[in-house]
């Protein structure tokens, strides 16, 4: 395959009509914006639709509405417009539909600001819309590896019919690198016999709802979603180990904030300090596992986010009292370097030295 | 013996939750009807709101969509940007369509979204109790206008049918009362007009239908319907205020 050097928001674009996406609803958001202009000039010639509309929380309610009718469907947005698409989240969760969402993440609270940002950890993983849901999200660390989870997310959703987020920050929309598009193994899908399409005559209606008035029935279709995400947590998770073996610091990063602290990892271990990284890939389901894994020599953990510390409670989750976790992170779009790394992870090492006696 | 009246097939079996008297029961017939007349409950994929009409989806005898309270044209402009060729229609109340989604409205007529919309306009919130609604008219007491609706505090009754009728995208737009015999027919027949506009891709349409709320009025059915006649009429007058044969 031929490679092209690509724009990440575009590479995301060409990646999701590879990977069968034929409609797209979105609402202009910086930095994103990329997306919804590539999409209305290309989607068309795909034979797709491209349809602005006129805000975010009408976008996920159209993403909703086509779901249902069986197309393949996504939408996509940066943090603030992500927040307003919550509630249409939730019914699309509560109705078992699949779609793609991208979110270009940038800065908050509230209108924050452009620049780069993983403060969307909390309303990716834990849900901003109300109720007992999941959101699959994958969070790539550069556009290959974005291309390759977008190309996979339509047979993913479709798969467990339920939303895929792909969650990049700033950095992964805006920079270029050069990409291979590959053609992912293919799932067997299900035919979307609950689709509203019209009965033909040859059915009983269809009705695509989350409503259940009777409490019996709402409990039912929890535990019937739990169920589902069980089957998601074991097939589902994926990370990458760097460097873990024979590892005193373990760093735990995603997206492009890794991309630095791998950089670090190497500085350090240039100077005879042994550090590691675990990278989740899919931040729901997290790689709770990834923590089983690491070897004896381990004496401490540390997030490192582009956010005030989000990812930490997984990390913490996920360490069960095996090793403190520290954190070192920037907000606000202020991006870290990789000495600041180093020096956060020296530190930490020299505190955790100083509380053993060693 | 001869069938004289049969129920709809646009209808299914399913026992309505409405409230003894109310008129959603008429309107649900009324587009029954009209889908089984036009042969289009094959190909007909409804969006069911959140309100009184909120289990509207157990009732209509055809693929329905159940949407969040005010999203039903977003909703429904989804499944039609998906199913082109398909007849897809949305219902909605009051406080559904004329508060909570009003931007989903005005858009799905500003893009002249290829949908029929059926209206339920009866000036209160139902199902949440008997709230105000946008449409509540000026001196009617509702749980949240305990000494009648105040102009001052609250503004007058907002007029979907015709603030709808100054955008282009609408082919269609009317507004009728199920009051009556002969109203109801006049209904139904607007209804008849406003699928058959969609089908004519003539461009968005909607059937505002003013409707009672006996319980939340605090009335009995009668007295109701001739509160509709006396009060809201002259405020929301009937008739059309867009025709895809007759160009604005």
């Amino acid at each position: 395959m031929e490679k092209v050097l690509m724009k990440g928001n575009e590479a995301l674009c060409a990646a999701a009509i590879r990977g069968g996406c034929r409609y797209f609803f979105g609402y202009p958001i910086t930095p994103q914006n990329e997306i919804p202009e590539y999409m209305s000039r290309e989607l068309p010639k795909a034979g797709g639709v491209f349809l602005q509309a006129e805000s975010e929380v009408a976008a996920i309610n159209m993403v909703y509405g086509a779901a249902g009718a069986g197309g393949r469907v996504m939408t996509s947005s940066s943090s603030p417009g992500i927040a307003l698409k919550q509630e249409g989240i939730s019914y699309i969760c509560g109705a078992e539909l699949p779609c793609v969402i991208v979110n270009i993440s940038r800065g908050g609270p509230g209108l924050g600001g452009i620049q780069p940002s993983q403060a969307d950890y909390f309303q990716s993983t834990r849900g901003g819309g109300n109720g007992d849901y999941r959101l699959l999200v994958l969070a790539p660390a550069n556009i290959q590896e974005a291309v390759d989870l977008m190309t996979e997310a339509f047979d993913i959703a479709d798969y467990y019919r339920m939303p895929v987020m792909i969650l990049g920050d700033g950095m992964i929309g805006q920079m270029m690198e050069p990409v291979v598009f590959k053609t992912p193994a293919a799932r067997e899908l299900p035919e979307k016999e609950w689709a509203t399409t019209g009965t033909g005559g040859a059915r009983t209606p269809n009705i695509i709802n989350s409503l259940r008035l009777d409490p019996a029935e709402l409990e039912k279709l929890n535990l019937h979603l739990q169920e589902k995400y069980e089957r998601v947590r074991a097939n589902e998770v994926r990370y990458e180990m760097h460097q873990t073996d024979e590892a005193e610091l373990v760093f735990v990063a995603y997206g492009t904030s890794a991309r630095i602290v791998k950089n670090a990892v190497a500085v350090m271990r240039r100077q005879g300090v042994k550090a590691g990284l675990i990278r989740p890939i899919s931040l729901w389901p997290f790689p709770e596992r990834a923590f089983d894994e690491l070897p004896g020599s381990v004496r401490a953990l540390m997030s490192v986010e582009l956010s005030q510390g989000q990812m930490i409670d997984d990390v913490k989750i996920s360490a069960r009292g095996r090793w403190p976790v520290g954190f070192y992170g920037r907000s606000g779009g202020m991006i870290f370097t990789q000495q600041e790394i180093v020096e956060a992870g020296e530190k930490m090492l020299r505190e955790v030295s100083h509380v053993s006696g060693v | 013996m001869s069938v004289v009246f049969e129920k709809t097939k646009g209808l299914t079996d399913k026992e309505f939750h409405y409230c003894p008297g109310c008129t959603h029961g008429i309107i649900h017939r009324l587009v029954g009807e009209v889908l089984e007349e036009m042969d289009l409950l094959d190909d007909a994929i409804g969006v069911a709101p959140v309100g009184c009409a909120v289990l509207a989806y157990d009732y209509f005898n055809c693929d329905m969509h159940e949407a969040a309270h005010g999203r039903a044209p977003a909703v429904a402009t989804g499944v039609k940007r998906v199913l082109p060729e398909k007849t897809v229609f949305a219902y909605q109340g009051d406080g559904d369509l004329a508060s909570i989604g009003t931007a989903e409205i005005v858009h799905a007529a500003h893009r002249g979204e290829m949908i029929t919309v059926i209206f339920v306009n009866n000036a209160i919130y139902g199902m949440t109790g008997g709230q105000m609604a946008p449409t509540t008219m000026i001196g009617q007491k509702t749980t949240t206008s305990p000494f009648g609706r105040n102009a001052e505090q609250t503004g007058s009754p907002i007029r979907i049918a015709e603030m709808l009728a100054t955008i282009d995208g609408a082919g269609f737009i009317e507004r009728v009362s199920v009051h009556n015999p002969v109203h109801i027919r006049k209904t139904k027949k607007a209804i008849r007009t406003a699928f058959e506009c969609q089908q004519n891709r003539k461009g968005f349409s909607m059937v505002e239908v003013l409707s009672t709320c006996p319980t939340n009025w605090g009335m009995s059915p009668i007295a109701s319907l001739g509160w509709l006649a006396e009060n809201m009429i002259p405020y929301y007058p009937l008739g059309n205020f867009r025709n895809p044969d007759k160009e604005a």
